[in-house]
Protein backbone atom coordinates (compact mmCIF):
# COMPACT_ATOMS: atom_id res chain seq x y z
CA UNK A 1 0.00 0.00 0.00
CA UNK A 2 0.97 3.66 0.00
CA UNK A 3 2.55 5.25 3.05
CA UNK A 4 0.26 7.25 5.31
CA UNK A 5 2.17 10.42 6.15
CA UNK A 6 0.60 13.58 7.55
CA UNK A 7 3.62 15.82 7.07
CA UNK A 8 7.37 15.95 6.61
CA UNK A 9 10.10 18.20 7.95
CA UNK A 10 13.83 17.96 7.40
CA UNK A 11 15.80 18.79 10.53
CA UNK A 12 18.64 21.26 9.89
CA UNK A 13 20.36 20.50 13.20
CA UNK A 14 19.82 18.31 16.24
CA UNK A 15 18.34 21.31 18.08
CA UNK A 16 15.95 21.86 15.19
CA UNK A 17 14.94 18.18 15.37
CA UNK A 18 14.07 18.57 19.08
CA UNK A 19 12.03 21.70 18.29
CA UNK A 20 10.14 19.84 15.58
CA UNK A 21 9.41 16.89 17.87
CA UNK A 22 8.19 19.25 20.58
CA UNK A 23 5.98 21.24 18.21
CA UNK A 24 4.26 18.06 17.08
CA UNK A 25 3.23 17.30 20.68
CA UNK A 26 3.84 13.59 20.51
CA UNK A 27 2.47 13.13 16.99
CA UNK A 28 5.87 13.02 15.26
CA UNK A 29 8.25 10.15 14.65
CA UNK A 30 11.90 10.34 13.69
CA UNK A 31 12.90 8.99 10.28
CA UNK A 32 16.45 8.22 9.17
CA UNK A 33 16.95 5.36 6.69
CA UNK A 34 13.27 4.47 7.01
CA UNK A 35 13.80 0.79 6.21
CA UNK A 36 11.45 -0.40 8.95
CA UNK A 37 9.42 2.79 9.41
CA UNK A 38 8.38 3.25 5.77
CA UNK A 39 7.45 -0.45 5.51
CA UNK A 40 5.26 -0.04 8.57
CA UNK A 41 3.74 3.19 7.19
CA UNK A 42 3.02 1.32 3.93
CA UNK A 43 1.32 -1.49 5.82
CA UNK A 44 -0.62 1.12 7.83
CA UNK A 45 0.74 -0.42 11.03
CA UNK A 46 1.77 3.05 12.18
CA UNK A 47 -0.62 5.91 12.78
CA UNK A 48 -0.62 8.61 10.12
CA UNK A 49 2.59 10.29 11.16
CA UNK A 50 4.44 13.57 11.07
CA UNK A 51 8.02 12.75 10.07
CA UNK A 52 11.15 14.46 11.37
CA UNK A 53 13.98 13.58 8.96
CA UNK A 54 17.35 13.41 10.74
CA UNK A 55 19.23 11.65 7.94
CA UNK A 56 21.42 14.63 7.10
CA UNK A 57 22.65 15.58 10.56
CA UNK A 58 26.45 15.38 10.66
CA UNK A 59 26.50 15.17 14.48
CA UNK A 60 24.89 11.72 14.25
CA UNK A 61 27.52 10.32 11.90
CA UNK A 62 30.94 8.80 12.27
CA UNK A 63 32.83 5.73 13.43
CA UNK A 64 35.59 6.81 15.82
CA UNK A 65 37.67 5.77 18.82
CA UNK A 66 36.60 8.04 21.65
CA UNK A 67 37.96 7.91 25.21
CA UNK A 68 38.76 4.20 25.09
CA UNK A 69 35.57 3.01 23.41
CA UNK A 70 34.36 2.57 19.85
CA UNK A 71 31.76 5.25 19.19
CA UNK A 72 29.31 4.58 16.37
CA UNK A 73 27.09 7.42 15.23
CA UNK A 74 23.37 6.62 15.13
CA UNK A 75 23.29 7.18 11.35
CA UNK A 76 25.93 4.49 10.69
CA UNK A 77 24.37 2.37 7.97
CA UNK A 78 24.50 -1.45 8.02
CA UNK A 79 26.59 -1.39 4.82
CA UNK A 80 29.10 0.87 6.61
CA UNK A 81 29.20 -1.42 9.67
CA UNK A 82 30.11 -4.31 7.37
CA UNK A 83 32.98 -2.35 5.76
CA UNK A 84 34.45 -0.11 8.48
CA UNK A 85 38.02 -1.15 9.43
CA UNK A 86 37.63 0.24 12.99
CA UNK A 87 34.55 -1.93 13.51
CA UNK A 88 36.35 -5.01 12.16
CA UNK A 89 39.24 -4.36 14.55
CA UNK A 90 37.37 -3.43 17.72
CA UNK A 91 33.88 -4.93 17.42
CA UNK A 92 34.03 -7.74 14.84
CA UNK A 93 30.69 -9.02 16.14
CA UNK A 94 29.11 -6.16 14.20
CA UNK A 95 31.16 -6.87 11.06
CA UNK A 96 29.75 -10.40 11.19
CA UNK A 97 26.23 -9.25 12.03
CA UNK A 98 25.77 -6.62 9.31
CA UNK A 99 25.61 -9.02 6.32
CA UNK A 100 22.92 -11.02 8.15
CA UNK A 101 20.59 -8.01 8.12
CA UNK A 102 18.07 -8.13 5.26
CA UNK A 103 19.54 -7.56 1.77
CA UNK A 104 22.13 -5.32 0.11
CA UNK A 105 19.47 -2.85 -1.08
CA UNK A 106 18.27 -2.41 2.52
CA UNK A 107 21.68 -2.40 4.22
CA UNK A 108 22.63 0.54 2.01
CA UNK A 109 20.00 2.64 3.74
CA UNK A 110 19.08 1.19 7.14
CA UNK A 111 20.85 2.68 10.18
CA UNK A 112 22.16 1.44 13.52
CA UNK A 113 20.15 3.99 15.50
CA UNK A 114 17.02 3.11 13.55
CA UNK A 115 17.39 -0.59 14.24
CA UNK A 116 17.90 0.01 17.98
CA UNK A 117 15.00 2.47 18.27
CA UNK A 118 12.73 0.10 16.35
CA UNK A 119 13.61 -2.77 18.74
CA UNK A 120 12.41 -5.66 16.64
CA UNK A 121 12.89 -8.70 18.91
CA UNK A 122 14.22 -10.77 16.00
CA UNK A 123 16.74 -8.15 14.83
CA UNK A 124 20.48 -8.74 15.10
CA UNK A 125 21.82 -5.38 16.31
CA UNK A 126 19.86 -5.05 19.57
CA UNK A 127 21.15 -8.47 20.69
CA UNK A 128 24.68 -7.51 19.60
CA UNK A 129 24.52 -4.38 21.77
CA UNK A 130 23.61 -6.51 24.80
CA UNK A 131 26.32 -9.10 24.09
CA UNK A 132 28.87 -6.28 23.70
CA UNK A 133 27.68 -4.51 26.89
CA UNK A 134 27.30 -1.35 24.82
CA UNK A 135 25.88 1.93 26.07
CA UNK A 136 23.32 3.86 24.07
CA UNK A 137 23.73 7.64 24.07
CA UNK A 138 20.45 9.48 23.98
CA UNK A 139 19.80 13.20 23.82
CA UNK A 140 16.75 15.41 24.20
CA UNK A 141 16.32 19.19 24.12
CA UNK A 142 17.60 19.65 27.66
CA UNK A 143 19.31 16.43 28.60
CA UNK A 144 21.76 13.73 27.62
CA UNK A 145 21.92 10.26 29.14
CA UNK A 146 23.65 6.94 28.63
CA UNK A 147 21.54 3.80 28.79
CA UNK A 148 23.16 0.36 29.16
CA UNK A 149 21.94 -1.91 26.36
CA UNK A 150 20.66 -4.35 29.02
CA UNK A 151 18.17 -1.72 30.18
CA UNK A 152 17.34 -0.18 26.79
CA UNK A 153 15.13 -2.88 25.26
CA UNK A 154 11.90 -3.17 27.23
CA UNK A 155 9.61 -5.23 25.04
CA UNK A 156 8.08 -5.67 21.60
CA UNK A 157 9.12 -2.57 19.62
CA UNK A 158 9.46 -0.81 22.97
CA UNK A 159 12.58 0.88 24.37
CA UNK A 160 13.63 3.12 27.24
CA UNK A 161 13.53 6.12 24.84
CA UNK A 162 11.23 8.81 26.14
CA UNK A 163 9.24 11.30 24.13
CA UNK A 164 11.51 13.89 22.55
CA UNK A 165 14.65 11.75 22.83
CA UNK A 166 16.85 10.73 19.91
CA UNK A 167 19.64 8.13 19.85
CA UNK A 168 22.84 9.97 18.92
CA UNK A 169 25.45 7.19 19.16
CA UNK A 170 26.47 3.96 20.85
CA UNK A 171 29.67 3.34 22.81
CA UNK A 172 31.16 -0.13 22.57
CA UNK A 173 33.97 -1.49 24.80
CA UNK A 174 37.00 -2.37 22.68
CA UNK A 175 37.75 -6.00 21.93
CA UNK A 176 40.91 -7.22 23.70
CA UNK A 177 43.44 -9.50 22.04
CA UNK A 178 42.09 -12.84 23.28
CA UNK A 179 38.38 -11.96 23.08
CA UNK A 180 36.05 -13.87 20.79
CA UNK A 181 33.05 -12.43 18.96
CA UNK A 182 30.58 -14.79 17.27
CA UNK A 183 27.07 -14.34 15.90
CA UNK A 184 24.99 -17.10 14.36
CA UNK A 185 21.37 -17.27 13.35
CA UNK A 186 19.00 -19.73 11.75
CA UNK A 187 16.69 -18.49 9.00
CA UNK A 188 14.60 -20.20 6.39
CA UNK A 189 15.94 -17.94 3.63
CA UNK A 190 18.91 -15.62 3.39
CA UNK A 191 17.98 -12.15 4.62
CA UNK A 192 14.92 -13.22 6.62
CA UNK A 193 14.54 -12.32 10.26
CA UNK A 194 16.05 -15.06 12.40
CA UNK A 195 13.87 -17.86 13.77
CA UNK A 196 16.48 -17.91 16.52
CA UNK A 197 19.83 -16.13 16.73
CA UNK A 198 22.67 -15.87 19.23
CA UNK A 199 25.28 -13.14 19.65
CA UNK A 200 28.18 -14.15 21.89
CA UNK A 201 31.16 -12.26 23.29
CA UNK A 202 33.95 -13.96 25.28
CA UNK A 203 36.34 -11.78 27.26
CA UNK A 204 38.38 -11.92 30.48
CA UNK A 205 35.14 -11.10 32.30
CA UNK A 206 33.56 -14.28 30.95
CA UNK A 207 31.11 -15.01 28.19
CA UNK A 208 27.99 -12.96 27.37
CA UNK A 209 25.25 -14.64 25.34
CA UNK A 210 22.36 -12.63 23.90
CA UNK A 211 19.57 -14.47 22.10
CA UNK A 212 17.20 -12.88 19.58
CA UNK A 213 13.95 -14.17 18.09
CA UNK A 214 13.04 -16.03 21.30
CA UNK A 215 11.04 -13.43 23.20
CA UNK A 216 9.51 -9.95 22.88
CA UNK A 217 13.04 -8.52 23.27
CA UNK A 218 16.63 -9.78 23.12
CA UNK A 219 17.42 -12.03 26.08
CA UNK A 220 20.65 -12.55 28.02
CA UNK A 221 21.03 -16.27 28.81
CA UNK A 222 21.98 -15.56 32.42
CA UNK A 223 21.84 -19.12 33.74
CA UNK A 224 23.94 -20.58 30.92
CA UNK A 225 26.44 -17.71 31.31
CA UNK A 226 26.80 -18.35 35.06
CA UNK A 227 27.51 -22.02 34.45
CA UNK A 228 30.05 -21.37 31.69
CA UNK A 229 31.73 -18.57 33.62
CA UNK A 230 32.21 -20.79 36.69
CA UNK A 231 33.82 -23.58 34.67
CA UNK A 232 30.67 -25.67 34.10
CA UNK A 233 30.15 -27.93 31.10
CA UNK A 234 28.52 -27.03 27.80
CA UNK A 235 25.83 -29.66 28.46
CA UNK A 236 24.95 -28.04 31.79
CA UNK A 237 24.79 -24.66 30.05
CA UNK A 238 22.47 -26.11 27.41
CA UNK A 239 20.24 -27.47 30.21
CA UNK A 240 20.17 -24.05 31.84
CA UNK A 241 18.65 -22.58 28.65
CA UNK A 242 15.41 -24.29 29.69
CA UNK A 243 15.06 -21.68 32.44
CA UNK A 244 16.77 -18.80 30.59
CA UNK A 245 14.47 -18.83 27.58
CA UNK A 246 10.71 -18.95 27.32
CA UNK A 247 10.00 -18.74 23.58
CA UNK A 248 6.50 -18.61 22.17
CA UNK A 249 5.01 -20.44 19.24
CA UNK A 250 4.16 -18.44 16.13
CA UNK A 251 3.48 -19.29 12.46
CA UNK A 252 7.24 -19.48 11.81
CA UNK A 253 8.20 -21.97 14.51
CA UNK A 254 6.87 -23.71 17.60
CA UNK A 255 8.22 -22.89 21.06
CA UNK A 256 9.71 -26.37 21.30
CA UNK A 257 11.50 -26.01 17.96
CA UNK A 258 12.91 -22.65 19.07
CA UNK A 259 14.21 -24.25 22.27
CA UNK A 260 15.87 -26.94 20.19
CA UNK A 261 17.47 -24.37 17.87
CA UNK A 262 18.65 -22.28 20.82
CA UNK A 263 20.58 -25.30 22.14
CA UNK A 264 22.01 -26.01 18.67
CA UNK A 265 23.18 -22.40 18.37
CA UNK A 266 24.77 -22.40 21.83
CA UNK A 267 26.90 -25.43 20.93
CA UNK A 268 27.88 -23.90 17.58
CA UNK A 269 28.74 -20.48 19.00
CA UNK A 270 30.85 -21.99 21.80
CA UNK A 271 32.61 -24.23 19.26
CA UNK A 272 33.31 -21.19 17.06
CA UNK A 273 34.74 -19.34 20.08
CA UNK A 274 37.07 -22.25 20.83
CA UNK A 275 38.13 -22.78 17.23
CA UNK A 276 38.51 -19.22 16.02
CA UNK B 1 7.10 26.76 16.23
CA UNK B 2 3.85 25.06 15.30
CA UNK B 3 2.96 22.01 13.28
CA UNK B 4 3.07 24.34 10.26
CA UNK B 5 6.76 23.40 10.03
CA UNK B 6 5.63 20.04 8.69
CA UNK B 7 4.80 20.07 5.00
CA UNK B 8 2.27 17.95 3.19
CA UNK B 9 3.84 18.92 -0.12
CA UNK B 10 7.63 18.95 -0.16
CA UNK B 11 9.86 20.72 -2.69
CA UNK B 12 12.79 18.64 -3.88
CA UNK B 13 15.62 19.23 -6.32
CA UNK B 14 17.56 16.22 -7.57
CA UNK B 15 18.98 14.52 -10.65
CA UNK B 16 17.35 11.55 -12.32
CA UNK B 17 19.37 9.71 -14.96
CA UNK B 18 21.69 12.69 -15.16
CA UNK B 19 18.95 15.27 -15.72
CA UNK B 20 18.03 17.96 -13.20
CA UNK B 21 14.52 17.60 -11.77
CA UNK B 22 12.58 20.06 -9.58
CA UNK B 23 9.37 18.73 -8.11
CA UNK B 24 6.77 19.19 -5.41
CA UNK B 25 5.80 15.83 -3.96
CA UNK B 26 3.23 14.62 -1.42
CA UNK B 27 4.97 13.81 1.89
CA UNK B 28 4.04 10.11 1.71
CA UNK B 29 4.96 9.55 -1.96
CA UNK B 30 7.41 6.66 -2.49
CA UNK B 31 10.37 7.21 -4.77
CA UNK B 32 9.13 4.45 -7.07
CA UNK B 33 5.74 6.17 -7.43
CA UNK B 34 7.40 9.54 -7.93
CA UNK B 35 9.39 8.05 -10.81
CA UNK B 36 6.47 6.14 -12.32
CA UNK B 37 3.59 8.55 -11.82
CA UNK B 38 5.23 11.99 -11.82
CA UNK B 39 8.14 11.45 -14.20
CA UNK B 40 6.70 8.68 -16.39
CA UNK B 41 9.70 6.42 -15.76
CA UNK B 42 7.88 3.12 -15.42
CA UNK B 43 10.94 0.85 -15.51
CA UNK B 44 11.10 0.37 -11.75
CA UNK B 45 8.09 -1.72 -10.76
CA UNK B 46 5.95 -1.39 -7.64
CA UNK B 47 5.31 -4.91 -6.40
CA UNK B 48 4.78 -5.73 -2.74
CA UNK B 49 5.24 -2.14 -1.53
CA UNK B 50 6.76 -3.22 1.76
CA UNK B 51 10.35 -3.93 0.89
CA UNK B 52 10.22 -7.66 0.31
CA UNK B 53 10.02 -8.41 -3.42
CA UNK B 54 12.79 -6.20 -4.83
CA UNK B 55 10.92 -5.26 -8.04
CA UNK B 56 11.45 -1.55 -7.25
CA UNK B 57 15.25 -1.84 -6.82
CA UNK B 58 17.08 1.15 -8.29
CA UNK B 59 20.17 3.23 -7.56
CA UNK B 60 20.34 6.29 -5.31
CA UNK B 61 23.62 8.05 -4.53
CA UNK B 62 25.66 5.18 -5.91
CA UNK B 63 23.95 2.34 -4.03
CA UNK B 64 21.04 0.04 -4.74
CA UNK B 65 17.92 0.69 -2.67
CA UNK B 66 14.26 -0.24 -2.43
CA UNK B 67 12.16 2.41 -4.22
CA UNK B 68 9.15 1.55 -2.05
CA UNK B 69 10.98 2.07 1.26
CA UNK B 70 12.19 5.58 0.51
CA UNK B 71 10.07 8.70 0.41
CA UNK B 72 10.52 11.12 -2.46
CA UNK B 73 10.42 13.88 0.17
CA UNK B 74 13.82 12.62 1.39
CA UNK B 75 15.35 12.94 -2.06
CA UNK B 76 16.41 16.59 -2.06
CA UNK B 77 19.95 16.65 -3.46
CA UNK B 78 19.92 12.96 -4.45
CA UNK B 79 21.23 11.35 -7.62
CA UNK B 80 18.89 8.64 -8.92
CA UNK B 81 19.52 6.17 -11.73
CA UNK B 82 16.72 4.00 -13.09
CA UNK B 83 16.75 1.14 -15.57
CA UNK B 84 15.94 3.65 -18.34
CA UNK B 85 19.09 5.65 -17.58
CA UNK B 86 21.50 2.73 -17.32
CA UNK B 87 19.99 1.19 -20.46
CA UNK B 88 20.46 4.39 -22.48
CA UNK B 89 24.06 4.71 -21.29
CA UNK B 90 24.68 1.18 -22.66
CA UNK B 91 26.78 0.25 -19.64
CA UNK B 92 24.78 -2.94 -19.02
CA UNK B 93 24.01 -3.99 -22.60
CA UNK B 94 26.11 -7.14 -22.12
CA UNK B 95 24.17 -8.09 -18.97
CA UNK B 96 20.83 -7.44 -20.64
CA UNK B 97 21.85 -9.45 -23.72
CA UNK B 98 22.87 -12.35 -21.49
CA UNK B 99 19.49 -12.23 -19.70
CA UNK B 100 17.77 -12.57 -23.10
CA UNK B 101 20.23 -15.17 -24.39
CA UNK B 102 19.80 -17.37 -21.32
CA UNK B 103 16.00 -16.84 -20.96
CA UNK B 104 16.59 -15.28 -17.56
CA UNK B 105 13.16 -13.68 -17.64
CA UNK B 106 9.66 -14.69 -18.60
CA UNK B 107 7.04 -12.18 -17.50
CA UNK B 108 9.72 -9.53 -16.89
CA UNK B 109 8.20 -7.97 -13.80
CA UNK B 110 11.25 -8.62 -11.61
CA UNK B 111 13.79 -7.92 -14.34
CA UNK B 112 14.59 -4.20 -13.87
CA UNK B 113 15.17 -4.74 -10.14
CA UNK B 114 17.06 -7.96 -10.78
CA UNK B 115 19.31 -6.18 -13.29
CA UNK B 116 20.16 -3.53 -10.67
CA UNK B 117 21.03 -6.20 -8.07
CA UNK B 118 23.13 -8.02 -10.70
CA UNK B 119 24.82 -4.83 -11.85
CA UNK B 120 25.67 -4.07 -8.21
CA UNK B 121 27.54 -7.33 -7.59
CA UNK B 122 29.24 -7.12 -11.02
CA UNK B 123 30.51 -3.64 -10.13
CA UNK B 124 31.56 -4.37 -6.56
CA UNK B 125 33.02 -7.84 -6.81
CA UNK B 126 36.67 -8.25 -7.75
CA UNK B 127 37.02 -10.97 -10.38
CA UNK B 128 34.24 -13.50 -11.00
CA UNK B 129 31.83 -13.95 -8.07
CA UNK B 130 30.88 -17.51 -7.11
CA UNK B 131 27.36 -18.73 -7.87
CA UNK B 132 26.79 -18.70 -4.12
CA UNK B 133 27.83 -15.02 -3.93
CA UNK B 134 25.51 -14.22 -6.85
CA UNK B 135 22.59 -16.04 -5.22
CA UNK B 136 23.22 -14.21 -1.95
CA UNK B 137 23.31 -10.84 -3.69
CA UNK B 138 20.02 -11.39 -5.56
CA UNK B 139 18.37 -12.99 -2.51
CA UNK B 140 16.29 -9.84 -1.96
CA UNK B 141 14.79 -9.99 -5.47
CA UNK B 142 11.90 -12.37 -6.10
CA UNK B 143 11.35 -14.04 -9.47
CA UNK B 144 8.28 -16.25 -9.75
CA UNK B 145 8.95 -17.45 -13.32
CA UNK B 146 12.49 -18.69 -13.82
CA UNK B 147 13.56 -20.55 -10.69
CA UNK B 148 16.64 -18.28 -10.62
CA UNK B 149 19.04 -20.76 -12.26
CA UNK B 150 18.99 -18.93 -15.60
CA UNK B 151 19.40 -15.58 -13.84
CA UNK B 152 22.49 -16.81 -11.99
CA UNK B 153 23.80 -18.18 -15.31
CA UNK B 154 23.32 -14.82 -17.05
CA UNK B 155 25.09 -12.90 -14.29
CA UNK B 156 27.93 -15.43 -14.10
CA UNK B 157 28.38 -15.36 -17.89
CA UNK B 158 28.57 -11.56 -17.83
CA UNK B 159 31.10 -11.62 -14.98
CA UNK B 160 33.31 -14.13 -16.81
CA UNK B 161 33.21 -12.16 -20.05
CA UNK B 162 34.02 -8.87 -18.32
CA UNK B 163 36.82 -10.52 -16.36
CA UNK B 164 38.38 -11.98 -19.55
CA UNK B 165 38.22 -8.61 -21.25
CA UNK B 166 39.86 -6.97 -18.27
CA UNK B 167 42.63 -9.58 -18.12
CA UNK B 168 43.21 -9.22 -21.87
CA UNK B 169 43.52 -5.46 -21.43
CA UNK B 170 46.13 -5.75 -18.64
Amino acid sequence: MKASVAGYARAQSLGHAFDLLQSAQGEAVVIAGGQSLVASLNLRLSEEALLVDIRHLPELRGVVLHEGVLRLGALTRHAELAQAPLVAEHAPLLTQAAPLIAHAAIRSRGTLGGSLANADPAAELPACMIALAAEILVRSAGNERRIPADAFFEGLFTTALEEGEIIVAVDIPLKAAGDRHVIRELTRRSGDYAIVGLAGVKSVDGVRLAYFGVSDKPVLAAGAMTILNSGGSIEDAVSALQDDLDPESDPHASAEYRRHLAAVLLRRVLADMTNS
Amino acid sequence: MSQAAFEQLVDISLTVNGERVEARVPAGRHVVDFLRLDLGLTGAHAGCEHGVCGACTLQIDGEIVRGCLILAAQMDGAEIWTIEGVTDSKEITDLQDNFVERNALQCGFCTPGMIFAARDILTRHQGVPSREDIREHISGNYCRCTGYEAIVDAIETTARARNSEQEAAE
